[in-house]
């Protein structure tokens, strides 16, 4: 009788998956490292992994079209003469005129104002379609200060200090020279053609005391009318929100590591930032130790896709959720009816993330006059304005079924959470225990 | 994240007026740092003493009957009330004694500073408050730093709070913040350091203890700091006869710096220094990057 | 003339009183007196008034400052003149670091030195400064002119774009992608006419080096990956 060896079939290894064999090979040959536009592909624990309880016999549910349920909010409360009212706690995230088509840019203001909210200007300036078709405009005040001046300044609505952002907390930004058109150079004093590399600090100042000044400054340059909010990357979220609450702002946003960038580097993507979901209860928890809690308001992002998201933010403790990669979607970024041409550019349609390259099939993440012209910003301005909807409504659902007449009134102790890793960040009790991790008892 | 303020004085007969100028600058810093304050002042030593200034949280309790009790056990001291702290002296050759005693008699009382000078005073509160609270303006010496602080990433605590004494007669306050404090720490701790905070400042402190404990002195211990300490610090150090500063050298927290015939002083903002005397007249400027400048009475004599 | 002592009156009065001044106002001359390191004096005028600040200021005087003259008889603390679209800002004494941040226009004069970060991220502002400046100096500097009477610390020019470097002294290094570059009569008409304005006297033009950037870095290339 013969001995039969049977075959053992190949197998990868699942450290160096064929990603990452991929990786290591382009490395090789380009001598760059990579870089990319979007937020993290990684899988991490995140609102899915949260449900909320609903109503039954101890909690009674709000009937859906008599029974309303309140979901405005009102941003900057704490020192600004003039507060942003909106209809609806979804805003729209920073999104620059560069990084993004003129039209684009106006699709998202048409859009935001259409819903009731406010957009928000990026690493590049204000241009006057962004200001004139958004009712609410949020100014960014960025390290590289492109296209900053006062006119702008006191033609915000909000001023939005960008200390850094989710996908990419405490680094700077990389334009590359392809789509610094002849507009995008002037708007920021820069030759045409090169690449734009953006600081990772403010030039001048460093730290929360310092910050302290700068908002002072600012306010008196506007007369202490506008909202001064002050944004950062999810990092040591307790401590940032509680030092940009004591350097005086008004309003606090933090943007978890699913959160967009226009152009940085893979591996900071990937590999540094807090997941949104951890971010939100330190923050809420700094905010409630300062006694400040919904009087200095919470604005979270990064990963924020539907109702439900948004509702799990707010009863997790912020006033208001922003959206970036999901507008862009709204408006048509990633659409499988370009498919064809994203795999001309060697990707496929909900995979496209090379925005930097400026080629995008969309027209969105492009300053090549034939692609964006492929944008109709009407249209992609009711586009994003049919899905805010969307998400409000749904959150209004979940609301009502949890017995609530606004939006704001969710609780954490309306969820529960399905896995450890939710529980632990949420501070919500794994469904059918009242535990936690982190929690003593158990 | 915080406003430091430093003062050496080359004049003698400003001496009086130390406590009410380096209070005047403190309370300056206040929006820099309105967490916490203190100061460290350095009073002219009286031969054969040391002082000891010492901490508590029920300052009634603890300070009641010390001065009978510490001679009760054979250490004869005056103790001296300053609101929550107290400044012990003692016979100097009996500063090996003191700690001991006092863990057995008093278990709750923390040591902020010891030496034959140096008296440090620091709580939790506007700086305004807590300068009058104990009296800082009417203490008179030759030299003193002081802190405003707005605390980062450690507790809002007094013992969080600044100048950090370094060991006997040095102390440090911190504007900025580090980030290598937490292995920097454990290597401290294996060496034999203990630490009463989690306060990167109190790394900081502890390193040039032990730097100098190793045989270095103030400005060489500072010289290592430099490539031993990352990220970003301004530094103002205190010792018995002087005092120095160091910036780290990216050097972006701020800090200014004025010298007259009759003083030197250091400060985060130029309007920490304004009510000096003839302010105008000094020369003013802005301290390098990585670069350790000290001052000392007993080398300026 | 108003007169604004900021030892009794709140800084918001001066500000205010200088924002939206009605076009052919008579009130063109403003005096401030004890400002006594105030932060944020005079920012955001948008009108040809000129100010004169008697003492020394806190952080960013005249910042964003859009057609007005303002003199600051003292020192000034960091950020004077932070992103400057027009006009003319005077520092009599001395400025703390980032003097003239990310400044897009205007002339910026330092009679004294100027600490670290001058001219941090110009964009189009012009700055001369009679004394020497401190360490990363022009960093980033997009546009305009830096004019340095005296001696430049170290990593002059540090990632610049096209800002426009002159110095006469000494330059303890020069940041990654800054070098030297001749010095050609435009050059010269140029400086000429920026020292003149900035009151400079008894200095020739001749007698500074240019600065500016080699443009290695424009566009990543791999071989220049140690400058990042």
């Amino acid at each position: 009788m013969s001995y039969h060896n049977p075959p053992t079939p190949p197998r990868k290894s699942a450290t160096f998956d064929d990603h990452t064999l991929a990786e290591i090979r382009r490395a090789a040959a380009t001598g760059i490292y990579d870089i990319r536009g979007g937020g993290t592909k990684r899988k991490v624990p995140h609102f899915d992994d949260l449900l909320f309880l609903g109503a039954s016999i101890s909690r009674y549910p709000l009937e859906g079209y008599r029974e309303k349920c309140e979901t405005s909010v009102v941003l900057g409360t704490r020192f600004a003469r003039k507060p942003i009212e909106l209809k609806i706690p979804i805003t729209i995230a920073g999104m620059s005129f560069g990084a993004l088509s003129g039209n684009a840019k106006e699709a998202l203001g048409r859009g935001a104002t259409l819903a009731g909210t406010s957009t928000t200007t990026g690493d590049g300036g204000m241009t006057d379609e962004e200001r004139g078709h958004s009712q609410v405009l949020v100014y960014q005040y960025l390290p590289s200060r492109y296209g900053m001046n006062p006119r702008d300044l006191r033609r915000a609505d909000a001023i939005e200090i960008v200390v850094g952002q989710g996908a990419k907390p405490g680094g700077g930004g990389m334009l590359l020279g392809q789509k610094i058109s002849d507009r995008v150079a002037e708007m920021r004093t820069l030759p045409k053609g090169i690449d734009q590399r953006s600081a990772c600090r403010h030039p001048d100042w460093t730290g929360p005391d310092d910050l302290e000044i700068k908002i002072l400054e600012l306010r008196e340059i506007t007369d202490w009318e506008k909202p001064i909010y002050v944004k950062v990357g999810g990092a040591r979220p307790y401590y940032d929100t509680a030092l940009a609450v004591k350097a005086g702002a008004d309003v606090v946003v933090l943007d978890g590591v699913q959160g967009g960038t226009a152009a940085t580097q893979d591996v900071f993507i990937e590999h540094v930032g807090m997941p949104t979901l951890a971010c939100i209860r330190p923050a809420v928890q700094a905010l409630q130790d300062l006694g400040l809690h919904r009087k200095v308001q919470l604005i979270i992002s990064g990963g924020i896709r539907s109702g439900a998201d948004v509702a799990k933010a707010l009863a997790l403790g912020a006033d208001a959720v922003s959206i970036g990669t999901a507008a862009l979607v709204a408006i048509g970024d990633n659409d499988p009816k370009w498919e064809e041409e994203y795999r001309a550019l060697g990707t496929t349609a909900g995979a496209y993330d090379d925005w930097h390259e400026g080629r995008d099939p969309a027209g969105i993440t492009t300053q090549d006059p034939e692609l964006a012209a492929r944008l109709d910003p009407v249209v992609a301005g009711r586009r994003l304005a049919n899905y805010l909807k969307v998400m409000t409504l749904e959150a209004q659902t979940i609301a009502r079924a949890c017995g609530k007449n606004r939006l704001h009134n969710l609780e954490p102790e309306d969820l529960c959470a399905l896995t450890m890793e939710a529980a632990a960040m949420a501070k919500v009790p794994l469904a059918g225990t009242d535990w936690y991790p982190g929690k003593g008892g158990f | 994240m915080c406003g430091i303020v430093g003062l050496f004085l080359k004049d003698k007969s400003l001496t009086p007026q130390l406590g009410d100028l380096l209070s005047d600058m403190l309370i300056t810093m206040t929006d820099r740092g309105p967490d916490s304050a203190g100061i460290a002042i350095y009073g002219t030593p009286r031969p054969g003493i040391a002082k000891i200034t010492v901490q508590s949280a029920r300052p009634g309790a603890d300070f009641a009957n010390l001065t009978a009790e510490l001679s009760a056990a054979g250490l004869p001291a005056t103790v001296t009330e300053k609101n929550t702290h107290a400044v012990i002296e003692i016979a100097a050759d009996r500063r090996g004694d003191i700690r001991a005693l006092l863990e057995k008699l008093r278990p709750s009382i923390r040591i902020m500073g010891a030496g034959e000078s140096v008296e440090i005073f620091k709580e939790v509160g506007l700086p305004g408050d807590v300068v009058s609270r104990f009296g800082v303006r009417a203490m008179g010496g030759t030299h003193g730093i002081g802190h405003t602080r707005m605390a980062t990433e450690s507790a809002v605590t007094t013992l969080g709070a600044h100048p950090f004494s370094t060991g006997p007669d040095q102390c440090l306050v911190h504007n900025g913040s580090l980030s290598n404090h937490n292995n920097l720490r454990r290597k401290l701790v294996r060496s034999g350091m203990t630490f009463e905070t989690d306060n990167d400042s109190e790394v900081a402190a502890a390193y040039l203890t032990a730097e100098m404990a190793s045989g270095k002195d103030l400005g060489e211990a500072l010289t290592g700091a430099l490539d031993d300490l990352d990220g970003f610090f301004t530094f103002v150090v205190g010792t018995r006869t002087g005092f120095g500063v160091l910036r780290d050298p990216i050097a972006c927290k701020p800090a200014v710096m004025a010298e007259t015939d009759r003083y030197v002083a250091f400060g985060s903002e130029y309007r920490a220094l304004v009510n000096l005397p003839d302010i105008e007249a000094a020369r003013v400027w802005e301290p390098e990057p990585a670069t350790v400048y000290f001052w000392d009475h007993e080398k300026a004599a | 003339m108003p007169v604004f002592d900021l030892s009794a009156t709140p800084l918001r009065a001066l500000n205010s009183a200088l924002h939206g001044l009605e076009q052919g106002t008579n009130d063109t001359r403003f005096e401030v007196v004890n400002p006594r390191g105030h932060h944020a004096v005079a920012v955001g005028i948008d009108s040809p008034v000129s100010v004169e600040v008697h003492g020394s200021v806190g952080y960013y005087c005249a910042g964003m400052n859009d057609g007005a003259t303002v003199t600051v008889h003292g020192s000034a603390g960091p950020g004077v003149a932070e992103n400057m679209m027009s006009g003319t800002v005077i520092v009599e004494g001395d400025a703390s670091q980032y003097a003239g941040a990310t400044g897009r226009g205007g002339l910026l004069v330092i009679k004294g030195n100027a600490a670290s970060r001058c001219g941090i991220s110009m964009k189009g502002i012009d700055i001369v400064v009679h004394g020497s400046i401190g360490h990363m100096s022009a960093f980033m500097g997009q546009s305009g002119h830096l004019v340095v009477c005296g001696d430049a610390g170290e990593a002059l020019g540090d990632s610049l774009y096209e800002a426009k470097l002159f110095v006469r002294g000494s330059v303890k290094s020069l940041g990654a992608d800054c070098i030297e570059k001749p010095m050609k009569p435009k050059h010269l008409e140029k400086l000429a006419r920026l020292l003149e304005k900035a009151g400079v006297t008894g200095v020739q033009p001749e007698e500074f080096r240019r600065y500016g950037s080699a443009r290695k870095l424009y566009n990543f290339h791999i071989d220049n990956a140690d400058a990042y």
